[in-house]
């Protein structure tokens, strides 16, 4: 059992532990749709949104379905599924909702399945055996701290684009490099919280 | 043990994951009824949303060609969205080239009618028909081509142009699929569609339309099809086929001299074997009763020892060089293989035919 309060996970979910800055997960749709700051709010926002859901659920499926049947070696593909079936859902629902932001998502929303950064706060939540609330709390956290940190990003593409940025360096080399300049400064927040 | 409950539990929830995805599926995408405007309000529709546009469409009795039934890999089926259609989707760009996207050109099939739609559907097109026909006779030409004469029930006429062609549906394991062939049967004769198939091992068309009964039912759209023969009866009439490539020939050669008895029209005809030939004996008669009408089948093959052939030998685009003089006004039909159609444009090109004047259809 892990006894620090939900609240403080959130924090740290999104400061101290970001689920991109310091797990490195999520690294793909990160740098393919950081270029503008819409898509970037449109893609965090399915993330948490996507993330909280289902760690709920995982959690729900985890200590209620798995534990009790002993089919914890079960968890990664039912881990997965409920994963996919969820955002074919949020696809459903964002297409009938608001088409603009289907459209400027394109190919990543169902793409978000395979964002390894979902499936990592689903195991996180386990490794670290966070009751719901907690389990909720970091999906929360977690989904916002990888929307601030692609937001965070897709600003400073942006910029960069009327920036003289060395031949070699064009395009993803220097989103890499930002990203590390990002994370390190993120390590300035490491000493607030700690869930580990 | 363990595995029935695993197996079990998997089961269980990919299945109650499934049934919510059909029960949301069925609650949100209903986009209520959007109009559907064809040609600037030549043909108002108003439709359920949520379909693709080419459904739609088919719903509507407007027949579109597609040849993969609406999955996005024939790329046959565009048509210009003028606005509603929302931006190209990454499934259709490989089918596009950038003055097709620029003229608001879209695959149909991937269009999904959401709001109010006006596109621009070419003339032709929107006289396409379904027709219901049964197969009247089939007869066996070669080893491997057969031909299969339709007669129309409803309706029961077709209006069609030489060198048109009709789509076929064919059931597939994956729902019903067209694939085109071309009339063969002469335009004047419009109670009748005659098709000339060649079987492809593993094609879903061929083998399907191969193993028909005579009785039996056939669905199929068209005309399809922009090639139109010149109406000046001073016009040479050049066909050079291949294999099936026959099919559009025969109609273009029996409509033309239905009427213009007296017009010039050269058939070259390419076989690899004598076991290839087919129709020959049809033509002949026909040379001997329209004298301007000139045909010449070639064998690239070289020939058993024991096998008689007099007519000409090699790749076909030799006997069109060796026959045509250079400078007569033309207008060329070519149909077969690729390497073929190219041979013989060049070949045609040094008789002084403009390119525009070469029609041809590759397969």
């Amino acid at each position: 059992m892990n006894d620090t309060s939900a609240f403080i996970i959130v924090i740290a979910a999104i400061l101290t532990n970001n689920i991109l800055l310091t797990n490195f997960l999520g690294m793909c749709s990160f740098i393919a749709c950081s270029g503008q700051i819409r898509t970037a709010l449109g893609l965090g926002t399915a993330v948490t949104f996507v993330m909280t859901m289902t760690t709920m659920l995982n959690y729900v499926i985890l200590h209620f379905v798995l534990i009790p049947l002993g089919l914890e070696h079960l968890k990664f593909i039912i881990f997965i599924a409920v994963i996919a079936g969820f955002v074919q859902f949020v696809e459903m629902f964002v297409e009938r909702f608001s088409p603009k932001l289907y459209f400027a998502l394109g190919i990543f929303l169902p793409l978000i399945t395979v964002n390894c950064a979902i499936l990592g706060a689903s195991l996180f939540m386990e490794i670290r055996k966070y009751t719901f609330a907690q389990s909720v709390g970091f999906g929360f956290g977690a989904g916002v701290g990888w929307a601030v940190a692609i937001i965070l990003m897709a600003g400073l593409r942006q910029k960069m684009r009327y920036s003289n940025v060395p031949e070699p360096f064009q395009g993803v080399p220097i989103a890499m490099i930002v990203t590390c300049v990002l994370a390190m400064a993120f390590m300035g927040f490491a000493g607030m919280v700690s869930i580990q | 043990m363990v595995y029935l409950w695993s197996v079990l539990s998997f089961a269980s929830l990919s299945m109650a994951l499934a049934g919510l995805l059909i029960v949301s599926e069925r609650l949100l995408i209903s986009y209520g009824i959007c109009k559907l405007d064809i040609n600037a309000g030549k043909k108002p529709l108003e439709l359920e949303g949520g379909q693709t546009l080419l459904a739609s469409l088919y719903a509507n009795e407007i027949f579109i060609p597609s040849a993969c039934g609406g999955k996005g890999s024939c790329g046959h089926c565009k048509i210009t969205v003028t606005s509603g259609g929302g931006p190209v989707l990454p499934t259709e760009t490989p089918y596009l080239s950038r003055k097709e996207i620029r003229s608001n050109m879209r695959l149909a099939c991937q269009v999904k009618v959401r709001e109010d739609i006006y596109v621009r559907i070419p003339e032709e097109l929107l006289d396409v028909r379904m027709f219901v026909s049964s197969v009247e006779s089939t007869r066996e030409l070669t080893h491997d081509i057969k031909e299969i004469m339709l007669r129309l029930n409803d309706p029961a006429e077709i209006e069609h142009l030489p060198g048109q062609y009709v789509q076929v549906q064919a059931p597939s394991p994956d729902g019903p699929v067209f694939r085109a062939y071309s009339i063969s049967s002469p335009a004047y004769e419009p109670n009748i569609v005659e098709l000339v198939i060649k079987l492809i091992p593993g094609g879903i068309g061929s083998t399907y339309l191969h193993n028909l009964k005579v009785g039996e039912e056939v669905v199929f759209t068209g005309p399809y099809g922009e090639f139109h023969l010149s109406e000046d009866p001073n016009i040479e009439i050049i066909c050079v086929g291949g294999g099936c490539g026959m099919a559009p020939m025969k109609n273009i050669i029996y409509t033309l001299h239905d009427r213009w008895p007296e017009r010039s029209c050269w058939l070259f005809f390419g076989c690899r074997t004598t076991e290839d030939i087919f129709y020959l004996e049809q033509f002949k008669e026909l040379e001997k009763k329209h004298p301007n009408f000139h045909v010449l089948y070639a064998l690239s093959d070289a020939l058993d020892p024991d096998e008689k052939w007099d007519g000409e030998t090699g790749f076909i685009h030799l006997a069109v060089d060796k026959h045509l003089e250079a400078g007569v006004p033309r207008q060329a039909f070519l149909c077969g293989p690729p390497p073929m159609i190219e041979a013989v444009t060049r070949a045609l090109e040094e008789k002084g035919i403009k390119s525009e004047d070469i029609f041809y259809d590759e397969f």
